[in-house]
């Protein structure tokens, strides 16, 4: 690229296009309390609902007698599964092919299972009266553990009990839901019984939550007259509920109306289809009034959306130097009562088969067994991209462990192992092609960047001088290097419930020169309004200041299959640069007809056309959006529109290095991060300091994942941790400096080389956190422990290693 | 998270207080901060059908010092202890306790009184009192009486203050010498894995009294009378430590939960302890 005049810097500058750190738009409403969530939302007549929740994980219901509740005065209605059944709404299909129950059919399986829905004149009587309705339960035997599950004679989900098929093969047992193989297993197992060294373990990445700020809810409003139904909800994929709402409701999906107003954090949990948005529809439907349903916080933690649950077992297979030659895992995945996994339908264990990570494994092998058990239904993508969280886990642990098989360091056995640049795009023995990257530049900057050498001296003699009884601390130093997989994706693999994932931009230039855009997704607080009006400055020429973008109406915005796995930049981010560039060849025939010159006459300059080789005479873009309204252009339509529909090629595979350096106190199982150093390559990078800000954000929440934040059961199947008091949602407190960094390898197949950024800390932050916990002990002879490393599980390792003498 | 329906009260005095005590009995109960009583009705854990409100009771503000007598009134909040210099240097452990209690908003809120008073076994002040010897002054129907915090607490939620009872002031004597309170917790507004709360007077170079209390780990804070006396004489040296910690691992009750098994809380219970005595010396 030539360099820019001074006058080309100042207009480029002035379009606060891509790479400018600009403020979020979003944030003035935000910060002065002038957002519009859902329950800000009020209509007039507005009737609330609340759930009778099941205190027990397994019960037959035997009775529920709703008179109580009923005689209670601002009572409208009590639903129950009786009443929904003859609407056939009292189950409703899961994105993962089951089915689940909308209201409890004759039996409960989890703990905060939705029994009845009251519905009454407000939120107060409503909670009122859900004490009022009396269930009577006969409890069942419970089962929280999966491997027991596959072998238990108790049937959990008697509905399909004799149903050898499940919607992803057959099944083995009454509780088994599917297994999904990837790869070559004969060719593994091979390997494996021929390598040199073969390190074994089992991962367990325990069960956790997203936990947004902003819990779950709807708003729906049937309107008898003219036969429209409007819901507003906390919905990360509002025209996928349109489509399901429809489906379900048998009302014309034109007569729908779903909005997605302000939502207050997702990370997976706003997916889902839960039941709360079916019986707020149906509440509105039977009472012609508009019906109010918000979740409150035990509610969100307990039966909304869980996370992870994955039992991992690894042999990874490698020659005496180091060089990996086969990987083999397997998976117990606990789904819960229902398979409601959020997942691209093809794909059951989402995106586990990027298990190989960022190394060069030319053989492997992957099996996924899913499992029902009596725990809540979820299986989301808690900030990252379909279970690639789970996979970057796995295989960043089997590598710690196979270096402790090797007594290699840990950092070397990744750079000997690393996909070289020159083989991108590579291959994966799980059948990913990873785009692009450059591993080996990101990992040797890391390691220079925090003096990896003089950290692991200073680690040596920190355990030197743990031994003299010098010191009760020892030092643990995380590595993670991790390829995430995002920008779901090719229409070709890729649909949720049939809708193929791709997403779409359409845009409006007003005749002044500023424009609106409408796109298929929507923001949670990624700041899309801010980033997509950058994409849309350079792309067209215009201001990001006079860009509104827009998202969330279904009955404005074109269809779109949400924002998740960090796929609104790689696929609506592509849309809205292709969309731009219709905009552009279209401003390109204008300017020329206005310029008197042929269209080939012209070129682009940042935010003009001007004549080639005559700089002095061109039009900008603002000029060129009057004359597309005011002029008479031969053979030029009126009028300066664009929609782009698209369809990624493939995948986008960011990438990055993390370095934790972490004190841990052996005696009291506290530990204290010094430093945490991230490195991330997203691609081409849009806006500097949303990127930051998305890291840090990820890291915290990986920190939470890694040190303490989980559901947890006991064997009755109660939720231990319903409450903040118990859930480990870190404050600023807990929260270490991070020290942020870049290299920047562009996409190939993306329009602007863009990848994806949100979910990226949270992928390679967990198992970093972690493998610095597990490197503070691998001294003293420990090859794994499980997470959350909360202080108990830490003083537990220390206890079993003999360090309390 | 809604509670069930109360009535709301807020007399102007305490006699207004008694009175609604006396007229609803154990349907009433007094709120001060609210922090621990709220959330306890908002789970449905606690139903008030008649909330009394004591913040318009201006007799119950306020902290008074006359040499080393400190007396708090039952409405004063973690952070007026935290923001009152002369405190902070007549009895400086005030402030180092309340600093460790939850974030500053709910210390702009939570009251002494309320934590006093509640009897959770999670709470710091109760464990503290302990160790200060502090005086619990209550009134009721039938007029004041002092009870001493070390035979206040009788079981988790369970006090010597009766139903028709209101505790309106702690008061105590405030030690010379070392002190230390010293905390682990698993995050900001966690309760206690396990604290300690320490004051040592040195003479001679040696231990001549010294007072432990301990808290979460019984349902009771745990005053160890063994606990300071295997230090007292001693110039607190490695062996002394360990027979306080003894004594003091005799003395508590741990219960598992989601902070940890009981071998876990017994272990860190020695560490806290065996930091804050040293800490303690230090100072004394």
């Amino acid at each position: 690229m030539k360099d820019l005049t001074d006058d080309q810097k100042e207009r480029s500058a002035n379009l606060k296009g891509m790479g400018c750190s600009r403020k979020r738009v979003e944030d003035a409403r935000f910060t002065q309390g002038k957002g519009n969530y859902v329950d800000d939302i009020k209509l007039p007549g507005m009737l609330h609902g609340d759930f009778v929740r099941s205190p027990y994980a397994h019960a037959r219901i035997k009775s529920i007698d709703v008179s109580k509740a009923m005689a209670l005065d601002g009572v409208v209605a009590v639903l129950t599964a009786a009443d929904l059944a003859p609407l056939s709404l009292h189950w409703m299909p899961t994105l993962a092919g089951d089915k689940q129950m909308v209201l409890a059919d004759g039996k409960v399986l989890f703990q905060g299972q939705e029994v009845a829905f009251v519905v009454a004149k407000n939120r107060f009587i409503a909670a009122d009266a859900v004490e009022l309705v009396e269930v009577d339960y006969e409890e069942l035997p419970v089962i929280v553990d999966p491997f027991e599950a596959l072998q238990s004679d108790v049937v959990l989900r008697e509905d399909i009990a004799d149903k050898k098929e499940g919607a992803h093969g057959p099944r083995k047992h009454h509780n088994h839901i599917f297994t999904w193989e990837v790869g070559q297993e004969a060719e593994t197992n091979d390997v494996i019984s021929n390598a040199d060294v073969v390190a074994t373990e089992t991962v367990y990445y325990h069960r956790t939550h997203p936990c947004p700020l902003e819990t779950c809810g709807s708003v729906a409003s049937m309107d008898k007259v003219n036969g429209k139904l409007t819901v507003w909800g906390t919905f990360q994929a509002p025209h996928v509920v349109r489509t399901v709402a429809s489906l379900l409701s048998g009302i014309e999906e034109h007569n729908i109306r779903v909005i997605s107003p302000d939502i207050g954090g997702g990370f997976g949990n706003k997916v889902g289809v839960y039941p709360g948005y079916v019986c707020s529809i149906v509440a509105s439907i039977v009472t012609g009034v508009p019906v109010k349903w918000i979740e409150d916080r035990m509610e969100n933690l307990m039966s909304t959306s869980f996370a992870r649950d994955y039992w991992m077992t690894g042999k990874i297979a490698a020659t005496k130097e180091g060089k990996i030659t086969g990987l083999h895992c397997h998976v117990t995945a606990d789904h819960g009562a229902f398979d409601a996994c959020a997942d691209p339908t093809k794909f059951p264990a989402g995106f586990m088969n990027i298990c190989t990570g960022s190394y060069d494994i030319p053989t492997a092998y992957l099996a996924v067994d899913g499992v029902y058990t009596n725990k809540a239904p979820g299986g989301v993508a808690y900030r990252c991209s379909f279970r690639v969280t789970e996979a970057v886990y796995f295989i960043e642990r089997m590598i710690e462990v196979l270096a402790i098989e090797l007594n290699m360091d840990a950092a070397e056995l990744r750079r000997i192992n690393f996909i070289k640049k020159e083989q991108f795009p590579y291959q994966s023995a799980l059948g990913w092609e990873y785009d692009s990257g450059d591993y080996h530049t990101a990992w040797d900057k890391a390691l220079k960047a925090v003096d990896y050498e003089g950290l692991r001296k200073e680690q040596a003699d920190r355990i030197e001088a743990f031994k003299r009884g010098e010191t009760r601390s020892l030092m643990g130093i995380g590595l993670s290097f991790f390829t995430e997989i995002v920008g779901a994706g090719p229409v070709k693999n890729c649909d949720i419930l049939g809708m193929g994932m791709f997403d779409s931009c359409e845009i409006r230039i007003h005749p002044t020169g500023s424009a609106i855009a409408r796109l298929g997704t929507i923001s949670q607080g990624q700041g899309h309004a801010t980033t997509f009006a950058q994409i849309l400055a350079s792309e067209i020429g215009l201001p990001a200041d006079s860009i509104t973008i827009e998202e969330g109406d279904t009955d404005t915005a074109p269809y779109g299959l949400g924002t998740y796995g960090s796929r609104s930049t790689p696929v609506a981010g592509a849309a809205t640069a292709m969309a731009g560039r219709k905009i552009r060849a279209k401003a390109q025939m204008i300017a020329a007809y206005l310029l008197e010159v042929h269209d080939n006459d012209v070129e682009w300059d940042i935010d003009r056309f001007v004549v080639k080789g005559a700089p002095e005479r061109f039009k900008t873009m603002k000029e060129i959006a009057y004359a597309a309204y005011n002029q008479a252009i031969p053979g030029v339509e009126p009028g300066l529109e664009a929609v782009s529909y698209y369809d990624p090629p493939n995948m986008t595979y960011p990438f990055g290095a993390y370095v934790c350096v972490m004190d841990i106190d052996v005696d009291t199982g506290v530990q204290t991060i010094r430093k945490f150093y991230a490195l991330d390559d997203c691609g081409t990078r849009i806006n500097p300091m949303i990127i930051e800000g998305q890291v840090h954000g990820g890291l915290t929440e990986a920190l939470a994942v890694a040190l303490g934040q989980e559901i947890a059961y006991d064997k009755m199947g109660n939720v231990k941790t319903g409450t903040f008091m118990d859930f480990f949602l870190p404050t600023a407190w807990e929260v270490p400096n991070y020290i942020t960094d870049h290299t920047v390898t562009p996409s190939p197949h993306h329009p602007i080389g863009a990848k994806g950024v949100g979910e990226s800390p949270h992928v390679g932050g967990v198992p970093c956190f972690s493998n610095a916990v597990n490197d503070a002990f691998r001294a003293f002879g420990l090859r794994h422990t499980h997470m959350p490393h909360d202080h108990w599980r830490i003083w537990q390792t220390a206890n079993k290693l003999g360090l309390h003498g | 998270m809604i509670p069930a329906p109360f009535d709301y009260h807020r007399p102007s005095d305490l006699k207004g207080v008694l009175a609604l005590l006396q007229e609803h009995g154990d349907e009433a109960r007094v709120i001060a901060g609210g922090h621990s009583l709220i959330p306890m009705m908002k789970l449905r854990m606690a139903e008030v059908p008649h909330l009394i409100d004591l913040q318009s009771i201006d007799s119950l503000k306020g902290i008074s010092i006359a040499g080393t007598k400190v007396t708090i009134g039952a409405l004063v909040t973690q952070h007026d202890i935290i923001d009152h210099p002369e405190l902070g240097r007549v009895a400086p452990i005030l402030k180092e306790t309340s600093l460790q209690i939850a974030d500053p908003q709910v210390r702009y809120m939570g009251t002494v009184g309320g934590n006093v008073a509640n009897g959770d076994p999670g709470n710091d002040m109760p464990g503290l009192m302990q160790c200060l010897d502090a005086t619990i002054h209550l009134i009721g129907p039938n007029g004041t009486r002092e009870v001493a915090a070390r035979d206040y607490y009788e079981a988790a939620y369970m006090t010597a203050r009766d139903d028709g009872e209101v505790l309106t002031a702690i008061s105590f004597d405030a030690p010379a010498g070392g002190y230390a309170y010293e905390k682990q917790k698993r995050k900001i507004g966690d309760y206690a894995t396990a604290a300690a709360a320490v004051t040592i007077q040195k003479a001679g170079g040696k231990v001549a009294s010294a007072s432990i209390a301990m808290t979460n780990l019984s349902d009771t804070p745990v005053w160890s009378e063994a606990a300071g006396a295997a230090l007292e004489g001693t110039t607190c040296d490695a062996a002394a430590i360990k027979a306080a910690v003894a004594a003091m691992l005799d003395d508590i009750d741990p219960t598992e939960d989601n902070r940890g098994p009981v071998a876990f809380k017994r272990h860190v219970a020695g560490i806290i302890l065996t930091r804050a005595i040293t800490r303690a010396w230090d100072r004394a």
